[in-house]
């Protein structure tokens, strides 16, 4: 089939950008939305163009790496009714027609700075992870295994919480562009585990002080979060997220400074 | 073996290993004796690991927790981007929790044996101890592993072995595994242990007075090079699978920082070792850029078959069972479908080879999980593989509840990678090599769910408690970036990246790659001949000359620049087929995932020959011109008596 894509073109944050049209011919329905990338780039690049620019690794919808605008939804989700929320590694080509027109654009966030064209500088996630994500059990400390037990319903509830890959498109599909997704599903996966109790105060306050100083908007319970999700993670997190916050405020946990 | 294609040089041995005790003694024994650093002087040492995945995502936070200053690279935008998120069925332990007849010395036992007896056994003992400290710790990460209704962690069973040890969390344990390793390198970062450089790529190694001293890098988004410096580094860069193009590897997976050290003089090992993994989902059109695996744990619920009948093109539900023929569990009664990894591919190989494969271009075989949902229920079959069965869906468009999964063998994984002492210390001095890209644990074939378990040991246990005695006789004097080997490094670097951008041929980089990794997956691939490889070798030599002539490379220096990244990715890629190909000629026996045509049982398994070649290839890096330079690091089996693999 034969496309044309109108994709976002910036050479770098400090220099404005633009929607800039190309045709795209014999692109194969079996195709990855990213290959079918690879195949206008290949183009440009014989025509003395510069390539389009846009993150990805594993292009199999785990590493959280790709993630672009697609007909203004996150990955493309919501747009087709059969095909499962993915990545957009995972979106292929024979969910549009011949004919289509495809608008391709970066996630935009302030606490996600442009890089160029359709990368972006997404460690803000990281520096959330960093005030509080983790459980402290440096190498070596750790007791047997079997020593733990967790039932099977809050391993299965911390597991589904955990599969989110970091990408960004929560973010980037909120209208406050508010990352409680990504951080709630981090509170919520080390919340429900019996390891997680030493620093489940602590956590969830840091965590939250950061995401605000990252300039990430509030959350105000719109949804497009979980909608565009890759993974499916669930708006409930977000709710167990406030009330452990309560909670945690209420016992007097505050922010480190 | 024509004398133009190597050289032989002095022989090399592992001199780490404490071999006056018995063989379960030795790594504790290895600790005592190991040189300690106190804890006040190690804030005064400073130690480089490159990348963030399991391996050296554990290592940098272990590292930091112990008081060192660690530097930490990778060239993904977060460290939790690393290719070990992409593993899915497992990690194996000798925990014995089934009760099933497991131990130390078994997994080490089936490690061995797996791995074709081309593995160093004190190693990989060492690794079937500390597997089951390895779980310990990441339950008390906080990794959410699939559980029983009490609260006890389940296990699976995987190829290769006969015991249950697989740990797993659904279909994603190696994201999980390396999100625990992660939070902890995060947690150290906010500690300000380790020093954080995102989106960085390291280009060379700096080698002061015969020890590694830093590296090169280039930051990816300023596109600036710089020199970074260190008392020691440690590179865990993954493996070399993309040097096929077409591998289940992460599209920026590269071997660049292996390759330039061993430019520098580090030996590299088995190069030809490659693991072709048997169930991945089939190459549909020539514009693909990647394949992906589905887990072998699919195989242990999962029935391999084919029609017996070649040209059969009927709808697989629709072939009666009296004219299906399952292979494996055919010719390997005892394994059936879990037969390790090596052999199930050939197989799948052979059979396409008989006109029998499946699909569009006669490339692949069923997996068929018909059998175990009447046996099971579609629920069961959901919680153990739904996410596996989701992502074949999206990527064929094809429901496998409904119909079988079509498979095919891909490149997964290189056993091969640089060569390293009992200490994981490569034969250049204050240079350490952990996970994929040392070539220590897994001989000529790994095991399934191996792979994370080496990783974590190598990162968690292994190389912090070994980069110590080395470290003991630092800090070593300063290097500072006028120093003539760091200049040289630079510029060395400069020049290749400016050359690249200067060629303005008439190809893309992508059209190099692809061209050397049909190449290599044809003549070097499931199955290698002396002519299949002689012709690899003629032609790699013309590729490179074409590529360094004639490539198309758009973009500047100094800025965020893909297109460069990619074309110096390959540059090494050529230069390491070359080597893998010499390697894979020279070694004229079958053992593991390296089959030659030449060397085979008359039914058609893998044909070792242990008097000429139990031994570990270190391949020394020569000037253009000149021939590489074959060491040879004798393999002894004290414990594991050297044995024709049988599956049977």
């Amino acid at each position: 089939m034969n496309l044309k894509l109108r994709v976002w073109r910036q050479r770098s944050a400090a220099e404005k950008g633009k929607m800039v049209t190309y045709q795209v011919a014999d692109v194969s329905p079996d195709m990855s939305f990213l290959e079918m990338l690879d195949v206008l780039n290949e183009q440009l690049i014989l025509d003395g163009e510069d390539p389009v620019s846009f993150d990805h690794d594993c292009r199999e919808g785990i590493c959280g790496s790709c993630g672009v605008m697609i007909n203004g939804r996150a990955h493309g989700n919501g747009l087709f009714d059969s095909h499962p929320q993915t990545a957009t590694c995972q979106l292929h080509m024979r969910s549009f027609k011949d004919g289509d027109t495809i608008d391709v654009e970066p996630w935009r966030a302030t606490a996600f700075p442009l890089i160029k064209d359709l990368a972006v500088d997404r460690s803000a996630l990281d520096r959330i992870i960093q005030a509080g994500g983790y459980i402290s059990a440096p190498t070596g400390t750790a007791p047997e295994a079997h020593s733990i037990l967790v039932a099977k319903k809050d391993s299965d509830a911390a597991f589904d919480a955990a599969t989110c890959i970091g990408c960004g498109a929560c973010v980037a599909a909120c209208p406050n562009a508010s990352s409680m997704l990504f951080t709630s599903s981090k509170v919520v996966h080390l919340g429900l585990m019996p390891q997680g109790q030493p620093e489940r105060d602590d956590r969830v306050v840091n965590m939250i002080h950061q995401q605000d100083l990252e300039g990430f908007g509030g959350c105000t319970n719109i949804g497009e979060c979980s909608a565009s999700c890759p993974k499916g993670i669930s708006m409930e997190n977000i709710s167990r997220l406030n009330h452990d916050l309560l909670g945690a405020l209420r016992a007097g946990a505050r922010p480190k400074s | 073996m024509a004398l133009e294609l190597f050289t032989v040089g002095a022989p090399i041995a592992d001199t780490k290993a404490p071999m006056d005790v018995p063989i379960g003694e030795r790594w504790s024994e290895r600790r005592f004796r190991a040189k300690l650093v106190n804890p006040a002087n190690r804030r005064k040492l400073t130690v480089i690991v490159v990348g963030t995945g399991l391996a050296g995502g554990a290592a940098a936070a272990t590292l930091g927790e112990a008081g060192y200053k660690v530097k930490s690279f990778w060239y993904q935008d977060s460290p939790r981007r690393a290719h070990s998120v992409a593993a899915q069925g497992g990690i194996n332990a000798a925990k014995n929790y089934r009760n099933d007849g497991d131990s130390v010395h078994r997994l080490f036992y089936d490690t061995v044996k797996g791995g074709d007896f081309r593995a160093r056994e004190n190693n990989v003992h060492r690794l079937a101890e500390v597997s089951a400290a390895i779980i310990d710790q990441c339950v008390a990460q906080g990794v959410p592993f699939a559980r029983e209704y009490g609260g006890l962690l389940d296990n699976r069973s995987f190829g290769g072995t006969q015991v249950s040890r697989t740990f797993y969390a659904r279909g994603q344990t190696g994201q999980q595994l390396l999100y625990g390793a992660y939070q902890a390198l995060e947690r150290q970062m906010a500690a300000g242990s380790v020093e954080q450089f995102a989106r960085t790529e390291m280009l060379d190694l700096i080698v002061v007075d015969g020890k590694a001293r830093g590296i090169v890098a280039r930051n990816l988004i300023t596109g600036e090079i710089s020199t970074h410096f260190a008392d020691a580094v440690v590179l865990a860069t993954g493996g070399y699978s993309n040097v096929f193009y077409l591998s289940t590897n992460a599209k920026g997976s590269n071997a660049t920082a292996i390759w330039r050290a061993h430019k520098r003089g580090a030996l590299f090992a088995n190069p030809c070792y490659t693991q072709i993994h048997p169930t991945c989902i089939p190459v549909h059109g020539e514009y693909q850029s990647k394949l992906t695996l589905m887990s072998e744990s699919l195989r242990n619920d999962g029935r391999v078959w084919v029609p017996k009948e070649r040209g059969d093109t009927r709808d697989p539900r629709e072939i009666p069972e009296d004219e299906r023929d399952y292979y494996l569990e055919r010719i390997y009664p005892s394994f059936g479908n879990l037969v390790p990894r090596d052999i199930a591919s050939r197989q799948a190989k052979n059979v396409c080879d008989e006109g029998r494969g499946v699909g569009p271009n006669g490339l692949g075989v069923y997996l068929d999980f018909a059998e175990a949902t009447e046996r099971l229920g579609r629920p069961a079959i959901e919680a153990k593989y739904g996410n596996l069965f989701d992502m074949y869906a999206q990527i064929t468009g094809e429901d496998p509840y409904e119909v079988p999964m079509r498979i095919y063998p891909a490149v997964h994984y290189t056993m091969g990678g640089l060569w390293v002492d009992y200490d994981l210390q490569s034969t250049i001095p204050g240079l350490f090599v952990i996970g994929e890209a040392n070539f220590s644990d897994h001989g000529a074939n790994r095991l399934g769910a191996s792979a994370l378990m080496q990783g974590l040991a190598d990162g968690y246990f292994v190389l912090p408690n070994t980069i110590n005695d080395y470290l003991a006789a630092g800090p070593f004097e300063k290097v500072d970036p006028q120093h003539p080997a760091a200049v040289e490094a630079l510029e060395g670097v400069r020049a290749q990246s400016e050359r690249l951008l200067s060629i303005n041929g008439t190809r893309t980089t992508a059209s190099f790659h692809r061209e050397l990794g049909r190449l290599m997956f044809d003549l070097c691939g499931m199955e290698r001949s002396e002519e299949s490889l002689r012709k690899a070798l003629d032609r790699i030599p013309e590729i490179r000359q074409e590529f360094w002539t004639n490539v198309k490379v758009p973009g500047e220096l100094g800025r965020f620049n893909q297109s460069l990244e990619h074309a110096g990715r390959v540059a090494d890629f050529i230069e390491l087929a070359e080597l893998m190909c010499v390697d894979a000629l020279h070694r004229n026996e079958s053992c593991g995932g390296h089959f030659r045509a030449e060397s085979q049982t008359p039914e058609g398994e893998a044909l070792r020959d242990d008097e000429n070649y139990a031994y570990v290839a270190a391949w020394e890096w020569t000037p253009e011109g000149a021939p590489p330079v074959l060491h040879k690091e004798a393999l002894e089996f004290e414990y594991v008596h050297l044995a024709q693999r049988s599956y049977k």
